[in-house]
């Protein structure tokens, strides 16, 4: 799998490669030599781990180039754990999540950003507060709001308290202030109503910002761990983070091929695209950085 | 619009999101530090005011010290190797190494991975005799320790695995503030016969404080979120060598369902949280977030 995509995505990034490397300068090698070291040590795990998935068993733990190629650990995985419900419920999780913050970041951003009204920069504070304290730190109170709600263990729980996200909402304020209010009055002018100027005028303009925003909510979702191991206890809820922590706490031994080949296929999706994608996704990232 | 339609049509864009903040964030911290002061109810008998009972039984209990000390150091340990890494890795890969594409794709890697697989692919490298590292301490001759089942070595054990899977990320805040500074400063510098280390120390470095300032913060508060690898790893052990303040309050929440005393000890989360919010709001957030 790897071999075949990793090639594509370094010649992606050939092009930008700057070449006013002078390699005349004595440190220069040492930095390079520095970089590989770091680089390799860094993609270390995910060798490892795709080592262990494509081998039997017996070299898991044994190295030799001569190893023979299998997928059965693929294979076997996919029948100890229910997967395809799995990626379901991780795929409803990130799409629910997703939808309900670009939908309720870009109401909330654009008030922020153009709206005068009181108590506008006290609202912006409590946003901010989310910041710091996000809801993986409230479990228990949260736990006791979702049995109260009736939701607990289904997918809805554990998107819930992502939907208002105080860095989307930060995010899309920034962005929105920055068109100019002029396109604003333009539209006004052609008779747009309050709604048409948001849709037509700053969701449009905001793209770059949607786009890194949803990469970097997407892979968050993708991952996160702690409130869905909490909030859900059957497989019918459980998002593959979760399905695959069961699956690898099974006490039956521990079988590095299969847990190596149920890692990958929980983070393949997100992997796959980060590799196809990888100068996207940094990119993106950067942007999302700059605040 | 007139001003009050104005005020109408605001707060109707932030109720949505304002009712699932207030709900999700501000209402559970503010009821996290009410039902601190009761007792847990337990089957019939509900709960009971006990003022500041849970917190003298937090006192002196040890592993709460414990988790909170573990926490300290963990802190101290992994934000300044990660943030330092990171700059390294922008400084590497912002220049025009070779090979800078699978570089950048490398040192980027582990933020793509859910932390639940790639606590499971360290898992294998830490496992005596047969893991990556003991074999490799073998080819010199060595034994290791249990890495993750010694007291004295489970929680830098952790630490590393934390540095591993942060410093990619927090490298993209430094590409970006790097790719800001105008390359004349370079030249100038180098004009006057600046060393490389001397152009470091005295240009970049100052220019990059506001974006360290920022990466600081933000790694000291994942230092007290983190719980993931905890889970999946050491499960606090071997004699809470490894437990961290949320991973104790995830087992006095969810194991041992005292509601009380995890709000309890919530509320000296959600105080380091304060406290580190505070330090960010005074140090960086006046001049970017009210501009």
């Amino acid at each position: 799998m790897s071999a075949s995509v990793k090639p594509r995505a370094s010649s992606g990034a050939r092009p930008v490669q700057r070449s006013d490397a002078k390699p005349r300068e004595a440190g220069a090698w040492l930095d390079t030599i520095g970089a590989w070291l770091l680089g390799i040590i860094w993609i270390l795990p995910l060798l490892y781990a795709v080592w262990a998935a494509v081998h039997p068993p017996a070299y898991a733990t044994r190295f030799d180039l001569f190893a023979p190629w299998t997928l059965e650990n693929f294979a076997r995985a996919w029948e100890a754990a229910p997967f395809p419900r799995y990626y379901l419920n991780t795929f409803m999780l990130v799409t629910m999540v997703l939808v309900a913050q670009l939908v309720l970041s870009t109401m909330a951003g654009y008030a922020f950003a153009r709206l005068e009204f009181r108590g506008r920069e006290f609202l912006f504070l409590l946003v901010l507060l989310q910041l710091m304290v996000m809801p993986d730190v409230l479990i228990v109170e949260n736990y006791r709001t979702m049995s109260w709600l009736g939701v607990r263990d289904t997918v809805f729980a554990i998107a819930l308290p992502y939907f208002a996200s105080a860095f989307g909402i930060f995010l899309l304020r920034q962005t929105f202030k920055t068109i100019p209010r002029e396109l604003e009055e333009a539209a006004r002018v052609e008779g747009a109503s309050a709604l048409q100027v948001l849709l037509k005028v700053y969701v449009p303009l905001g793209k770059p910002t949607y786009i890194a925003y949803g990469l970097v909510s997407v892979s968050y979702h993708w991952n996160n761990f702690l409130w869905p191991l909490i909030i859900t206890n059957s497989v019918e809820a459980r998002p593959l983070t979760v399905g695959l922590q069961v699956f690898s706490s099974t006490d039956q031994g521990i079988d590095w091929s299969v847990i190596t080949a149920a890692t990958l296929l929980s983070a393949a999706p997100l992997l796959v695209a980060f590799l196809l994608f990888q100068r996207q996704f940094v990119q993106s990232f950067l942007r999302a950085g700059i605040r | 619009m007139n001003r009050t339609l104005n005020a109408v049509y605001a707060w109707l864009l932030l109720l949505p999101a304002m009712v699932l903040l207030v709900a999700f964030t501000h209402y559970p911290a503010l009821a996290t530090l009410w039902h601190s002061f009761f007792s847990t109810p337990k089957g019939r008998r509900p709960a009971v005011f006990v003022g500041m009972e849970n917190y003298q039984v937090m006192l002196q209990d040890p592993v709460f010290w414990r988790a909170l000390i573990n926490n300290l150091w963990f802190a101290l340990g992994t934000v300044p190797v990660a943030v330092g890494i990171a700059l390294l890795m922008a400084l590497w890969v912002n220049r025009g190494l070779a090979g800078r594409g699978f570089l950048r794709l490398s040192y980027f890697t582990p933020t793509v991975l859910p932390m639940v697989a790639v606590a499971n692919i360290w898992l294998f490298f830490y496992t005596p005799q047969y893991g990556l590292l003991a074999q490799i301490l073998q080819w010199f001759g060595l034994t290791g320790p249990n890495w993750l089942g010694t007291r004295e070595t489970a929680l830098p054990a952790l630490m590393m695995v934390s540095v591993w899977k942060e410093a990619g990320f927090f490298m993209i805040f430094y590409l970006a503030a790097l790719q800001g500074v105008s390359p004349s400063l370079r030249e100038a510098a180098m004009l006057e016969g600046a060393s490389r280390w001397q152009y470091f120390r005295r240009v970049l470095w100052p220019l990059l404080m506001p974006t360290t300032l920022f990466v600081l913060i933000n790694a000291l508060i994942n230092a007290f979120r983190l719980i993931d690898h905890v889970v999946v790893m050491t499960h606090g052990g071997p004699d809470n060598a490894s437990t961290l303040l949320l991973f104790y309050i995830y087992q006095i929440g969810f194991s041992f369902w005292d509601t009380a005393y995890a709000a309890t000890l919530t509320v000296v989360l959600l105080l380091v949280l304060g406290i580190i919010a505070a330090i960010k709001f005074r140090w960086l957030d006046k001049r970017t977030h009210y501009q």
